[in-house]
């Protein structure tokens, strides 16, 4: 313990829950006793994407919605780093959510933080894949008409081993779920509920913290079709914590090249190896 | 020399009876070169395959066949004109069709030892003894290419066909015994493993596909994880993760998996973040035609892409250097931090040639600019003259390595400064200049006093070689060619001095729009006289392009 990391100035709005999440990342990594050098920070482009520019750590601010295979290569290729990915709803299920499925296929053993306010931010106010029905933007002029996507329902019913709801005016339940998302061995998404409170005045600070409440403590997150049940809860009320967990091998465990053996990067070769290849074709 | 088509539908084994076949040619000494036509279907349809095999180096397919091994009576019609004078058709008794052949009850030996899949078998051994190649040879591979279960069946049904025929060739002898045999996309495998990849993932694409299906294969011995990616934007944005966490990382596709990776080449160009990208181009635009050949990718693979960054092009022109340059790219990758972009295409993917085992001491060791010492004071983007910064592997050292899209300060913040985007821009372009110090100029080939130059580029190489060949022992006239293998950004020295020499100037192109020749004269202001251009998705032979050319002089007076 005791290694901290230090936060920079950032360019987000005041009153923005990106801040809390930022500051949340920075007392999880901490609490976990991470050293900062040995933590990837990865993120697409949006508003939460430049999460990882106000931390010291490694970082891959990449293309927007492809994040989360650069992320997991860099983990395939480095067992050692803690990789977590803090980036938008447009970004994690709108244009990567093909990635956002494929990435619960391959369960490799990063943490996903979606900063969720249920829009675009970066672009000013349009519709992302989680803005709710009605809700007039510039691009949605006279409402949203497109059904808003359910992500943690979606990421149990596709398979991931960790699906967490948190939100960013809960700063002490945000980082217990971060802490158990990165702890967790294999892909693990935490929904963070986040207002932006420039350009989504539907799902506000105060929308939120009216509406969620915890998950019982004698709530069991094993049960998958409770944990669906739960996952639907998206009106009045809103629950929030592990919906979903279950132990499973994660991707480096199911690998015949990574399996109990050193990272990746540091694995040598057999300089022999290419000549039996060679002579294989003879 | 010979030329034999193994001709028939999908699904009717013609690539297993080809693959021993060829194997077996090899083991008796020959020289082999296999070219392959399918149709983008698993059954039905025409599917052919043709082996070349002699004593001497071969570099080009031909249409001029000694035998026709027919499947089906459709293979008959499509080809018999191709057929020498003395030419033989081997064919099924149950072919009745209207032309002399060599006709054996495959399938009904093949039902009467017990199993209807074995008749392939029995070509083989007819095959076989027409060439006057000993059966062991075939009894050998089939080891590796039949069930264990099966392999006394299908031994005693080459042995039949072998005994049905008498020999009509003669074995005229041959080095190549303990040469490869190995397709192009095999041989871009290889390489890539030579250099140390570590990390390859890709969407499955014809005619890609094979070297994703080789390293997953062989990738367990070799240390490479293959990735199957969801799509061809994850399968680059992982190789670029996996580069920028420190391993050797590769992608592979065609052209419409290509189109789908532009933006992250340029991520890997700003972000400064080794990659390299195969695409073994077919015949577009869109799905284009899946299983065959063209040439028509090479401005788009200079271009692609939003904004200005470093990258080079490399295409391939021979198993050979399907292998070196392969592995070469990821040198240039590594030492300028930026992406190679490797030009194949399905011809030259598919094809399988005999080549002497690759020498290891070619390929360029790993280039050492990549360090793990401890810099609290590291700057991942430090401007220099060459414009390479020092590169490290997040998580081995105290240091912060850092990757952006955005335009970023030598820390790697994001910035808006006019100043640092112009002085960033700058030194990345800055590397282009140590990339053109090391190009390798295209490769001259013919009579040094030549009147008529032809330039080409990438696997039309081997069949311009057969061309020039054929024309400096024809015509009047002498021929040289050059051929490029680097091509982006051009190498221009040979070029210019070769161009002043010439008469005319040709282009060769698989491709509708002359794009080499357009570059050509972008770069150099040296005009082409004419071209030979085919992009009908069959790859131009060596007697086709000395005969077009022919006819083209003939037309112009020369
Ligand atoms: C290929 C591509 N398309 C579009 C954009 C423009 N763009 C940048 S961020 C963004 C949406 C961001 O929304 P979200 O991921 O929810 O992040 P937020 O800003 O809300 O945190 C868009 C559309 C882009 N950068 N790249
Ligand atoms: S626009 Fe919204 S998400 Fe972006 S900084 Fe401002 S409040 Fe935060
Ligand atoms: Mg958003």
């Amino acid at each position: 313990m005791g290694k901290s990391f230090s936060t920079y100035e950032t360019a987000w709005c005041p009153g923005c829950g990106n801040f809390s999440i930022l500051k949340c990342l920075k007392t999880a990594l901490e609490e976990l006793g991470k050293d900062p050098h040995e933590v990837l920070v990865a993120a697409g482009i949006g508003q939460a994407a430049k999460t990882p520019q106000y931390i010291s750590a490694n970082t891959f601010c990449g293309l927007h919605g492809r994040s989360l295979p650069a992320a997991a290569a860099a983990k395939i290729a480095n067992e050692g780093l803690t990789v977590i990915v803090n980036t938008g709803d447009g970004d994690s299920y709108g244009e990567g959510g093909n990635h956002f499925i494929h990435a619960i296929r391959r369960n490799v053993n990063i943490a996903h933080f979606v900063h969720n306010n249920q829009i675009y931010g970066l672009t000013k106010g349009q519709s992302s894949p989680t803005t709710s029905l009605g809700h007039t933007t510039n691009a949605q002029a006279y409402g949203n008409i497109n059904h808003p996507l359910n992500p943690v329902l979606l990421a149990i019913s596709a398979g991931a081993g960790f699906v967490a709801r948190s939100f960013c005016g809960d700063q002490k339940h945000l980082v217990a779920m971060m802490k158990e998302a990165i702890s967790y061995k294999g892909y693990a998404l935490v929904d963070i509920l986040q207002n932006c409170i420039s350009f989504n005045k539907v799902n506000t600070f105060a929308w939120y913290r009216d509406r969620v409440y915890y998950l019982e403590d004698d709530y069991d997150p094993s049960d998958k079709i409770k944990a669906m049940e739960r996952a639907m809860e998206f009106g009045d009320r809103i629950p929030i914590g592990i919906l979903y967990r279950e132990e499973r091998p994660d991707y480096h465990e199911m690998n015949r090249i990574l399996a109990g053996r050193e990272p990746l990067v540091d694995q040598v070769r057999d300089p022999g190896t290419v000549r039996e290849l060679m002579l294989e074709l003879v | 020399m010979y030329n034999i088509l193994v001709g028939g539908a999908a699904g009717q084994g013609i690539d297993t009876t080809v693959s021993i076949l060829e194997k077996a040619f090899k083991k008796s000494g020959y020289f082999v070169y296999t070219f392959r036509d399918f149709m983008s279907r698993i059954r039905g349809g025409h599917n052919f395959m043709v082996i070349r095999f002699g004593n001497e180096e071969i570099t080009s397919h031909s249409s001029k066949l000694d035998g026709i091994i027919a499947l089906n009576e459709e293979t008959v019609y499509i080809h018999r004109d191709n057929l020498k004078k003395d030419g033989f058709i081997l064919c099924d008794s149950s072919l009745k069709g209207d032309f002399d052949a060599i006709r054996i009850p495959m399938a009904d030996k093949a039902k009467e030892l017990g199993n209807p899949r074995v008749a392939g078998s029995i070509s083989i051994g007819a095959v076989l003894k027409l060439f006057s190649v000993e059966l062991e040879y075939a009894f050998d591979i089939m080891k590796d290419h039949i069930k264990k279960d099966y392999i006394e069946i299908n031994r005693e049904a080459a042995r039949f066909g072998y005994d049905s025929v008498e020999c009509r060739y003669p074995h005229t002898g041959g080095g190549y015994k303990d040469y490869m045999l190995i397709s192009g996309n095999q041989a871009v495998a290889l390489g890539a493993i030579a250099a140390g990849l570590k990390f390859y993932s890709a969407y499955p694409m014809s005619p890609a596909t094979p070297i994703m299906e080789y390293l997953s294969r062989h990738g367990v011995k070799a240390g490479v994880v293959m990735e199957q990616a969801e799509d061809e934007i994850a399968a680059i944005n992982m190789a670029i993760g996996a580069s920028y966490a420190g391993v050797r990382a590769m992608t592979g596709t065609s052209g419409g998996g290509f189109s789908l990776m532009v933006e992250a080449l340029g991520l890997s160009g700003i972000a400064e973040i080794p990659v390299v990208v195969v695409n073994v181009q077919r015949p577009g635009p869109a799905t284009g035609l899946p299983t065959r050949t063209e040439q028509a990718d090479l401005r788009f693979a200079i271009h692609a892409s939003q904004g200005e960054f470093p990258r080079m092009v490399i295409a391939l022109r021979s198993h050979e250097d399907a292998f070196y340059q392969t592995a070469r790219a990821f040198h240039i990758a590594d030492k300028y931090q930026m992406p190679v972009i490797i030009l194949s295409d399905q011809y030259l993917g598919d094809s399988t040639s005999t080549v002497q085992m690759y020498d290891l001491s070619r390929v360029p060791s790993t280039a050492p600019l990549v360090s793990c010492e401890d810099d609290e004071g590291y700057l991942r983007y430090r401007i220099t003259d060459d414009g390479i910064s020092l590169r490290k592997i997040p998580g081995k050292g105290k240091y912060f390595v850092t990757a952006d899209s955005d335009e970023h300060d030598e820390s790697g913040a994001i910035t808006e400064s006019a100043e640092v985007r112009r002085n960033m821009a700058d030194k990345r372009m800055r590397k282009l200049e140590g990339v053109v110090k090391e190009l390798q100029e295209p490769e001259f080939i013919g009579d040094e006093n030549f009147d008529i130059l032809l330039v080409g580029w990438e696997s039309t190489y081997g069949p311009i070689k057969e061309a020039v060949k054929i024309l400096n022992s024809e015509g009047s006239q002498k021929y040289g060619a050059l051929v490029f293998g680097d091509i982006y950004p051009l190498p221009t020295k040979l070029l210019t001095a070769k161009a002043a020499m010439a008469k005319k100037i040709y282009n060769i192109e698989q491709n509708a729009t002359g794009q080499l020749a357009g570059l050509i004269m972008e770069m150099t202001g040296i005009k082409c006289d004419g071209c030979i251009l085919k992009y009908d998705g069959r790859q131009i032979s060596g007697e086709e392009i000395a005969d077009r050319l022919q006819k083209l002089l003939r037309k112009e007076g020369l």
